[in-house]
């Protein structure tokens, strides 16, 4: 292997390795950890990357693809339809406002104005890839600022979309694309053919994703090979991104689509936890190169031009995102949290820089400041919050970190369900019909299959995996129902979850009464014995067939269960008196016995003393009331 | 003719000798409609709609059940609580019930004359049954004096025969139609008119 590229790979996971813990620690978040590493081992001090450190972004830029994806994923359709509001109102007058400031800020500056114009649009997208890890990190993507935040970053990453469409339009004001220059399918067509191309190639991504992804996955799925369903979701991603590419457009806005597409389909939670290792690892890397790319030699040359240009960026942004807080009715401190964090440019601003550069709409030496900008903006984010967080927030003593529980746009429902054969599926359906929703994990594609055409929420996936846990929102969920066939692994899952989730409420199918113990010995308290209650209904029918009445029959089946279940609880502590730890089929004729024995003893019905008129006989008649 | 239904409530009918004698009698009486209400719902789960469908169907009303701790079983209470809905059975609407006839049967184990302001219960069963005579005038109903078996533990093979037998009169005659509110309504007990005008008949 080739020596040279093990040296990279080295110098990058080492420099992770080292920055990354380091800026956790100081509180920094591991963005800017990233990002200093970067700076620090590239071309302009240590100069442990050099001139590859652009191939390096550029290759890095695939965990901007990948993070698309997965934020498509995260967003179904109806949540979308349901955010509208939100998305639309903060986003139009985030990107309008701050649009219109650029462009008289670079009319300024003597741009053209289709330049000038560009060069808006690009300056007032943020940084997805830094704000929502930020925002994750300090654990305030749940808040008003946070979901808003997230909204207008939304706005952005779909608005690319018709921006990268309309900038050949702005181009042919300016100067034609030079013929041989092409590289890319669409650049030798002229602008309308573009816009259609682009367009084409938007709903192929669309029909593609429901009318052969989801066939395939389920096709992989039914192989029951975990890697090969990896290699499938990578190849997603990457044929997504590599048509995208092909034909000119951003590859992040396509997988962003194909996420949004494969959002509503079985494999859902399957693909994100797939891909997110590779998105964070990818992201990381992104970072690094980022830092690694600042030019400081620029900075150097011109310190005062530059540190203005990032000045006036930043103040532009952060005042316009002030006005949209402002607009969407936000508190004083959240307007502040949410315009602090926006007030970068984001990594769409690399594409669309570079873009116009293709399109002469922009020259050289501006196409690099803006690009230098870009990245110090971004550099500088995490630390702007950090200040606003530590210094100006606490000076209001209003900071909100947690909304309140009533949350109308959650797209977390509170159970979570594992397993959904008869028995998990027919807690699924009571929930349902009583209004509460739930997520539903099971491994059998075919049931997830039939399942989700009857208009269940059922994702396919293994519910031991803690990060197939985790995407089905385990750390937002009140209760897990773990409601799995075998024993074996319903108990792996109840150990998982209860280590790494401990707020969940469990409640535990078991299978008998040595399952049981197990879940009892195990600290599990609800557990419900899945042959428990039918067979006590049965014998309550069989009673009446026999000519009880049916309410007695019936309290002495309902006292039957009580008594069950405290008898359970009652010789849970003798069941190791013989010293086996496991349960051996003596052990279990054993316990039947004494159960039986109990049961005689302890009979509820026999006890049951309740409207007896032979007790009352015995006092004076005059006395009692009933018959 | 009137239809007669006989809203039954005994959570241990099985050990009660008294009420197997009354059904035994009222179930041979025509257009009379048994309705085990705890045989029926023994989780308590009234189905309302079915229950009014079969008020609807019916002229007469019977609260048969015990006299537990001076009122009816659980259930009975449930049944009324649910199935006598505000709009329907009372209230803007509520006419559905308008002029049926309502009445409890009911069997005690006190005897008759403990129950007075001087006995050992204190009050009469007019006086504890208030609660069903307003509930039926809330419903535009007719309510008359109720049937009461009194005096269970003490009552004969004989005593109980007749019971039995007057019950069976009684359901008969309101079935026919054969009686007048207001004469009806001169007794406490149902069981005073059946016997008075059985003196008058006497020769």
């Amino acid at each position: 292997m080739n020596t040279a590229f093990l040296q990279d790979a080295l110098i990058y996971l080492a420099t992770a390795l080292v920055f990354v813990p380091v800026a956790k620690r100081l509180g920094l978040g591991s963005v800017l950890g990233y990002l200093i590493g970067g700076i620090l081992i590239g071309p302009h001090f240590l100069g442990l990357i050099g001139g590859e450190g652009k191939d390096i972004l550029h290759f890095a830029e695939f965990g901007v693809v990948m993070m698309l994806f997965l934020i498509g994923l995260e967003l179904e359709p109806a949540h979308l339809w349901r955010m509208r509001r939100l998305i639309l109102g903060t986003g139009v007058v985030q990107m309008g406002v701050t649009t219109l400031c650029f462009l008289g800020a670079c009319l300024l500056l003597g741009f053209p104005w289709q330049a000038a114009l560009a060069s808006g649009l690009a300056l007032s997208m943020s940084s997805t890839a830094i704000v929502l890890q930020t925002l994750k990190e300090k654990g305030l993507d749940r808040t008003q600022s946070g979901r808003s935040a997230f909204a207008v970053l939304l706005f952005q990453d779909v608005a690319v979309i018709p921006i990268l469409a309309a900038l050949p339009l702005l181009a042919l004001y300016t100067a034609p694309v030079p013929a041989g220059a092409s590289r890319t399918f669409l650049e030798g067509l002229p602008g309308w053919a573009q816009t259609v191309a682009l367009l084409g190639t938007v709903g192929l991504v669309i029909l593609g994703g429901r009318f052969v992804a989801v066939p395939f996955l389920r096709f992989i799925a039914r192989l029951r090979l975990r890697e090969l369903f990896t290699v499938s979701a990578l190849f997603i991603v990457v044929a997504t991104a590599y048509i995208m590419g092909r034909v000119g457009l951003s590859p992040a806005l396509g997988t962003f689509l194909a996420g949004v597409v494969l959002a509503n389909s079985e494999y859902r939670h399957e693909l994100e936890s797939d891909i997110e290792p590779f998105k964070g690892l990818l992201l990381g890397l992104f970072f690094i190169a980022v830092g690694a790319s600042i030019n400081f030699h620029l900075i150097v040359i011109r310190p005062l031009e530059i540190l203005a240009l990032v000045g006036g960026a930043v103040a532009i942004k952060f005042l316009a995102l002030c006005l949209t807080g402002r607009v969407a009715r936000m508190t004083f401190d959240q307007t502040l949290l949410f315009s602090v964090s926006l007030a970068q440019v984001g990594e769409f601003a690399f594409v669309l820089f570079s873009f116009m550069y293709q399109l002469h709409l922009l020259p050289a030496e501006w196409t690099d400041r803006m690009m230098g900008v870009t990245a110090i903006s971004m550099t500088v984010t995490p630390l702007l919050l950090l200040v606003s967080e530590r210094l100006i927030l606490p000076r209001f003593g209003t900071r909100e970190t947690e909304e309140k529980a009533t949350d109308a746009v959650d797209l977390h429902p509170p159970v979570i369900i594992a397993g959904f054969g008869p028995f998990g599926s027919t807690v699924g359906r009571f929930l349902r019909a009583n209004g509460v929703q739930a997520t539903i994990l099971d491994t059998d594609s075919d049931r997830v299959d039939l399942l989700r055409k009857m208009g269940f929420k059922v994702f396919y996936g293994d519910a031991t995996r803690l990060d197939i846990l985790q995407a089905a929102g385990a750390d937002r969920a009140r209760i897990l129902i773990a409601a799995i066939g075998s024993p074996d692994i319903n108990q792996e899952l109840v150990e998982k979850v209860q280590r790494r989730f401990p707020h969940l409420t469990l409640m535990v199918r078991a299978q008998g009464r040595p399952d049981a113990y197990t879940l009892m010995d195990m600290g599990i308290r609800n557990i419900y014995r899945e042959s428990l209650d039918t067979s006590v209904r049965l014998g309550v029918d069989a009673l009446v067939k026999l000519g009880f009445r049916r309410y007695s029959a019936t309290r002495a089946g309902q006292n039957f269960l009580k008594y069950d279940e405290a008898a359970m609880h009652r010789l849970a502590p003798h069941r190791h008196d013989e010293s086996a730890y496991i349960f051996t089929t003596r052990e279990q004729v054993e316990l039947q016995e004494r159960l039986l024995t109990h049961d005689r003893e302890a009979n509820p019905a026999l006890n049951d003393h309740a409207w007896d008129s032979e007790v009352r006989a015995d006092h004076p008649p005059d006395a009692g009331t009933g018959p | 003719m009137n239809r007669i239904l006989i809203l039954f409530a005994h959570p241990r009918f099985e050990k009660s000798r008294v009420n197997r004698a009354l059904l035994q009698e009222a179930g041979r009486v025509p257009g009379v409609t048994l309705h085990d209400l705890y045989e029926r719902y023994p989780d308590f789960n009234v189905d309302v709609e079915r229950e009014k469908a079969l008020l609807a169907a019916h002229e007469v009303i019977v609260w048969h059940h015990p006299f537990y701790m001076y009122g009816a079983p659980a259930l009975l209470k449930q049944w009324i609580d649910l199935v006598l809905e505000y709009g329907w059975a009372h209230g803007p609407g509520g006419d559905f019930l308008k002029d049926k006839f309502v009445f409890n049967a009911l069997t005690s184990g006190g005897a008759r004359e403990t129950y007075a302001a001087d006995g050992f219960h204190r009050f009469s069963f007019e006086e504890f049954l208030t609660p069903f005579r307003q509930t039926a005038a809330l419903c535009q109903m007719v309510d008359l004096p109720p049937f009461v078996v009194a005096g269970t533990y003490r009552l004969t093979e004989a005593d109980l025969k007749i019971h039995a037998t007057l019950y069976g009169d009684l359901l008969a005659r309101l079935s026919r139609g054969d009686f007048r509110i207001e004469a009806v309504r001169r007794f406490a007990f149902l069981n005073d008119w059946l016997a008075e005008d059985a003196e008058g008949q006497r020769p």
